[in-house]
């Protein structure tokens, strides 16, 4: 499948994009970092067309990198939905800044149970979730399980690899069919006073997540 | 806020609210901001929604002009009538005012285009 524009300016105009002005512990706040989020978005629009003229939401969007990556690559059109105020406010600026008007943004804690009429809404679900460490241990389940509540079709997710297995339980637990679809490497720059080196490596995988419909 | 937004909000995660939908739309400020027209994706997500709940909500803020109450045959070779609903659903912009539970009467206020739906915990379910 093609895609409306080259890997290359993808990253491009992800790179140009402001990210979290005051990040946040408690919501594990890190950047996806523009070549990760360029290389899963244009996986998925060329491996798997799930992007381009498809009605998709973003679920924890953050400052917004994987929702305006979407609609570069033809999105139908984007609901990203995110719980701090701060994100938003540096999210709007980029959608100004990148003059796009396909996106509605929806202030919310997404894994507050039932907020939306959205079960089995959107084409397909993007999200670079918490990864669950600190004091948020299984918050990137969480995000996944509502991930899928929402989804009529496909859910992509990004998740450390150690937790491969552990994800792998949950697919079948769940009765959803799925496996990695891209290997990537995040390199995590020190965002916090806690954070001793100066960035970290740290192996992730696309996850594309699929009901099974009989 | 655009509308399509609105047509998939509810206040159902209010203590005590049971379908909390649709939510009433109190406008301050409306803005018309231009989109690239996809028929494909129109066609698409109309029968996702809840037409009735959309032509409404266009109505109370001024923008039915034009737009059926009620879904017509064969709608998406309607090109002229997919343009319309484009426009009703991806170029009008609630960007202040607020939000009404049906049932609570509880208000999510919308500023600079995004509605807030967060609750306190006193209001959760």
């Amino acid at each position: 499948m093609t895609a409306l524009m080259k890997l290359k300016t993808l990253e491009g105009h992800l790179q140009d994009l402001k990210g979290f002005s005051k990040p946040k512990i408690k919501f594990e706040q890190y950047e996806t970092p523009a070549h990760i989020a360029a290389i899963a978005l244009y996986t998925i629009q060329t491996q798997f067309g799930d992007l381009e003229d498809k009605l998709i939401l973003d679920a924890g969007c953050g400052p917004g990198n994987l929702s305006i990556g979407a609609v570069l690559l033809g999105a139908g059109f984007v609901t990203s939905v995110e719980i701090d105020a701060d994100a938003l406010e540096v999210f709007q600026e980029n959608i100004q800044e990148m003059e796009i008007e396909n996106i509605d943004i929806v202030q919310c804690d997404f894994l507050s149970e039932s907020y939306f009429r959205w079960e089995n809404m959107f084409d397909t679900v993007i999200m670079n979730p918490p990864f669950g460490t600190k004091n948020n241990a299984g918050i990137d389940i969480k995000f996944l399980q509502m991930g899928i509540h929402c989804s009529y079709d496909t859910i992509y997710s990004l998740h450390k690899s150690s937790t491969r297995s552990h994800i792998e339980f949950k697919v079948k637990e769940w009765n959803m069919k799925g496996g990695v679809v891209a290997e990537l490497r995040y390199n995590l720059p020190a965002t916090y006073k806690f954070h001793k080196k100066q960035s970290l490596d740290i192996a992730v995988d696309l996850w594309r997540i699929q009901h099974v419909r009989s | 806020m655009k509308l399509i937004t609105h047509n998939m909000l509810t206040s159902k995660c209010l203590k005590g609210v049971v379908t909390g939908y649709p939510l009433a739309i109190n406008a301050t400020d409306i803005k018309v901001k231009e989109v690239d027209f996809n028929p494909e994706f129109i066609s698409r997500v109309i029968p996702k929604l809840d037409w009735e709940v959309l032509w409404v909500a266009a109505d109370s803020i001024g923008h039915s002009d034009g737009l059926p109450r009620s879904l017509e045959n064969k709608y998406d070779e309607n090109e002229e009538f997919l343009k319309k609903a484009h426009k009703v659903l991806l170029e009008v912009e609630v960007e202040e005012g607020h939000l009404t539970c049906p049932e609570s009467g509880r208000q999510f206020p919308i500023s600079k285009g995004i509605p807030n739906m967060l609750l306190n915990e006193a209001e959760v379910q």
